[in-house]
């Protein structure tokens, strides 16, 4: 990757002198996005095992670092589908290195976040990594590791076999790094809080330098549907990709490596698409070379315009492609309007079952709502929204929309104003839904996709895609319309108790002081009135 | 006297014998299982005719119901019943009461009202409803005027029945409250009325002795005189024959607070015998302004916006006398005050300007 790029540093190196656009920017910040990136590392690892996940976090001091930064030691133990031993290394020890890359949904996808955390901590402890993981099998193994940040390879200081008598299986991780938790506190804390929310299969437990215990205990053992692996879409490649792809590749020509490598291409769309950029040339055994828009469709096959016969054709081989030539095909891709969308089967969205579970589980709401939008897409990228608006109960009242904000199951905590869905909520005309936000009110917006459209390599906020805030947008009204008919009926049963109790006030006052000013001994009989009442109001609901 | 005695006794056993009826009519229909419901004369801008023979103000055709059924309707529906039930209490019990108290008497009952103006509105439905004045369920006003001259008069009030009074006993005048507005009129050597817009003036005619001077009885109606005066003035007009002249300041609003002594109010188009259609405006005018260089001040916007408003009100088109005096105060563009009469001395308005209004107003009737 990238290699023409970056000759003089390695990918450990580059990404530790840039190590603020994963977000590690100062103390308290950093301490956030290592618990994060491990926690979400064990999180994807038990799920693609469709195990329900139990996480355990413990964060203990180890001494004073500064005057405003302290040591800490930070251990993640998991029940997930732990590490082959052989990959153990590379996994902690080297940048851009992950099992992430191929297309499915998981919240991992640089081969970088794990890394960058246990990369932060030896650069400010100088401490090694452990890493001890088994898959299940005979055999547990125990890593000291530490990176060779020039070299951008893991360097193995120690390494031991146990039997697993128990067949455990899982992963611990366990590095020191220099933070500041007493200020990073609150948001690890709602981190925690909002990934119990949309993860309500996992049991989340994490026991803070203070020794306070925090426990998510999961309310459900459904998982979402496993997400599929896919072939990347043409509109969503990239130059990189695409050297990728010609690297690994086993094709010889072009029109192999399209229907192999890429989704929802066939041989026809391969073909229609290879004369579109001119990649490819025809020939009649008997009428010789065919001009690419002579090209005449016979059954589905390209045929010779004169015969009629099936035409030869061929293409060049993509490991022969120069660097233009790979960018011109990149853009083709891009401008070609004939393949099919993608298909959603390589996301797993949470679903509204699971959705509406994590959020009564944390918000206990008096009314919740959720709707899933269908899948769509952006630059060749699929991706669903899924929605949901949880009205009182523990839902503060805060004068605005309490917003959480997941992307493929992650909370993202930083730069609210900045995310599209807050834009899609402040411009919407909520006087319509005879909602307001002083209500006790909650939006949840989750987006998954193979390829989140992040801004930042921190995982923060969600850019501004036309596509994606239409999604955001439309899932929104539908939830509003529905608790507008909540917010109304429940209006109604008030104004009903309200108008019962009305009468039955003033009735028997009425009774009393016409019996005085007519002069009668006898209070008139009022029960026949205030039943008709109680009927009349009963058809009303 | 002994028939007008029984003129006032005979009305409050009508009150009463209204009040019950009203009972009567909620307690059968709660009964008979129907909700109640009461119709009344609509007390909208649009039901409120000015009718020239009358010389007042009355309510039209329009009718409005009141239903127990109806939710919005069933609290003022109770409070109407509680008002009426209360000012039965009042009337045969012959005590009176103020609408500061209906407000918390209410309170009593649980039904509270949510402000003074609601209590009051409820007490002038009960009035619409029934035909009859608060006054006639002894609920009066807090604000009080006062009478001064040669009038006596017999208390028919409790524990003074038999008592009489001649108003000239007390320099600072006579409270005209429930126990005088009840009273019968035993006789006077008085000619005419002078109702004066301001308590001040009021108390210089007495010192000056104008209620000897002009054969006078002086009314104080400090500012807008309150119904019971309104009445009292009318009583004293038709009762005794007198004439009825009413002094005021020289702008918009002087003039309207004789119009009202006059013509009435449309609040209370629901009665009748408030106003005093025969009593005169005597001034100050606009002329007089011009004719006398009383020391003025400019009229300000709310006064213009009223003048012009006045101009098209119904009770300003039967005498020229008012078109003639709006039209020359907007172009003065001037007013001036009671007190402008003391640049001429203190005297001045007793000795020179009051027996020439009296003179002109003989000479126009
Ligand atoms: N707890 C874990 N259990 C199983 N595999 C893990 C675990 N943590 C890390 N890995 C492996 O290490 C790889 C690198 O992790 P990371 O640096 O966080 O990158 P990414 O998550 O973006 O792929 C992952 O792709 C995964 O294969
Ligand atoms: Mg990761």
């Amino acid at each position: 990757m990238a290699q023409a790029t970056f000759e003089e540093i390695s990918a450990s190196d580059f990404f530790y002198r840039n190590r603020d656009i994963a977000g590690l920017t100062n103390p308290s910040r950093a301490i956030f996005v290592a618990i994060r990136e491990i926690v979400e590392n064990s999180l994807d690892a038990a799920e693609s095992q469709k195990i329900p996940p139990d996480v355990y976090v413990r964060l203990s001091y180890e001494g004073e670092a500064t005057k405003e930064t302290q040591i800490y030691k930070l251990r993640v133990e998991d029940n997930g589908s732990g590490i082959p031993p052989r990959f153990i290394p590379s996994a902690f020890g080297q940048v851009l290195y992950g099992s992430k890359y191929k297309l499915k949904q998981a919240r991992g996808t640089f081969g970088l976040g794990g890394k960058m955390a246990v990369l932060y901590g030896q650069i400010t402890t100088h401490q090694p990594v452990f890493v001890t993981s088994s898959t299940g099998q005979e055999k547990i193994y125990s890593f000291k590791l530490m990176i060779d940040i020039q070299r951008n390879k893991p360097i193995i200081l120690d390494r031991k076999v146990l039997i697993n008598k128990d067949h455990w299986r899982g992963t611990i991780v366990e590095f020191t790094l220099e933070g500041d938790y007493l200020r990073a506190m609150p948001k690890i804390i709602e981190y925690f809080k909002q990934t119990a929310m949309v993860n309500p299969y996992a049991n989340i437990t994490f026991v803070d330098p203070k020794g306070r215990l925090y426990k998510f205990t999961r309310a459900t053992t459904i998982m979402p549907e496993s997400p599929k692996e896919t072939m990347p879409h043409p509109y969503g490649v990239d130059v990189e990709l695409l050297q990728r792809l010609i690297q690994i590749t086993t094709c010889t020509n072009m029109l192999d490596f399209l229907k192999g490598h890429f989704h929802r291409v066939g041989e026809i769309t391969a073909i229609k698409f290879l004369i579109f950029s001119n990649l490819i040339s025809f020939s009649c055994r008997e009428h010789g070379k065919i001009e690419n828009d002579q090209i005449k469709w016979v059954d589905s096959r390209p045929s010779c315009p004169s015969c009629g016969k099936t035409a030869e054709y061929s293409s060049k081989n993509p490991k022969k492609l120069s660097h233009e030539e790979i960018v011109r095909l990149m853009q083709n891709l891009k401008k070609y309007k004939d393949f099919l969308p993608p298909d959603a089967s390589c996301l797993s969205p949470l679903g509204e079952d699971l959705l509406k579970a994590g959020i009564i589980k944390e918000l206990k709401p008096e009314y919740l709502v959720v709707h899933q939008r269908k899948p769509s897409t952006y630059a060749g990228h699929p991706f669903i929204v899924e929605l949901a608006m949880a009205y009182g109960g523990d839902v503060p009242k805060r004068g605005t929309f309490v917003i959480y904000r997941f992307a493929n199951k992650i909370p993202l905590l930083y730069d609210e104003a900045s995310d599209v869905s807050y834009r899609v909520i402040s411009v919407m005309n909520w006087r319509r839904y005879k909602v307001a936000p002083e209500m006790p009110i909650a939006i949840v917006v989750h987006i998954c996709s193979t390829k989140v459209p992040y801004k930042t390599v921190g995982k923060e906020f969600i850019a501004d895609r036309p596509e994606v805030r239409r999604e955001v947008a439309n899932a929104l009204r539908e939830v509003a319309r529905q608790l507008q008919h909540f917010l109304a009926r429940q209006e109604h049963v008030h104004m009903e108790k309200k108008r019962l109790g009305i009468f039955s006030k003033y009735l028997p006052k009425i009774a009393e002081f016409s019996t005085t000013l007519a002069q009668q001994k006898r209070l008139p009989d009022i029960d026949k009135l205030l039943k008709s009442v109680q009927k009349y109001g009963a058809e009303e609901s | 006297m002994a028939q007008k005695k029984a003129k006032i006794a005979e009305r409050q056993l009508e009150v009463i014998a209204g009040l019950k009826a009203f009972g009567t009519q909620i307690y059968n229909q709660l009964d008979q299982g129907v909700f109640p419901t009461i119709n009344m004369p609509s007390r909208s801008t649009e039901n409120i005719n000015y009718d020239p023979t009358l010389r007042q103000f009355i309510l039209g055709e329009k009718s409005v119901s009141r239903s127990a059924r109806n939710i919005r309707h069933i609290k003022p529906f109770t409070q109407l019943a509680w008002a009426a039930m209360f000012s039965n209490e009042l009337t045969t019990q012959r005590k009176t009461s103020t609408l500061r108290d209906v407000y918390y008497s209410a309170q009593a009952y649980e039904m509270t009202f949510t402000d003074q103006q609601e209590s009051n509105n409820i007490i002038t439905d009960l009035e619409t409803l029934t035909g009859f004045a608060r006054e006639d369920f002894h609920i009066f006003p807090e604000e009080r005027s006062a009478i001064f001259g040669d009038l006596d008069i017999g208390y028919t009030v409790p524990g003074y029945e038999g008592k009489t009074l001649n108003l000239t006993s007390h320099p600072d005048g006579v409270l005209i409250g429930p126990a005088l507005t009840s009273s019968e009129f035993i006789g006077t050597k008085a000619d005419k009325v002078i109702a004066i817009e301001k308590g001040a003036l009021f108390t210089r005619f007495i010192e000056e002795n104008v209620h000897n001077k002009h054969k006078s009885l002086l009314i104080s109606c400090g500012g807008q005189a309150p119904r019971q005066t309104r009445s009292f003035i009318r009583r004293l007009h038709d009762e005794l024959g007198l004439p009825v002249f009413i002094l005021t300041d020289g702008d918009p609003w002087g003039m309207h607070i004789a119009q009202v002594i006059i013509s009435g109010s449309a609040n209370a188009a629901h009665l009748r015998e408030l106003n005093t259609p025969d009593a005169v405006w005597s001034g100050v005018w606009a002329s007089d302004i011009v004719e006398y260089k009383l020391p003025t001040d400019p009229l300000d916007e709310v006064d213009i916006k009223r003048l012009n408003e006045l101009a098209r009100d119904p009770r300003y088109q039967n005498d020229p006398l008012w078109q003639r005096e709006i039209k020359l105060f907007l172009k003065i563009k001037r007013k001036a005050e009671q007190e402008a009469f003391s640049r001429y001395g203190l005297t001045y308005i007793v000795d020179e300007y009051l027996p020439t209004k009296l003179e002109q107003a003989k000479g126009k009737k």
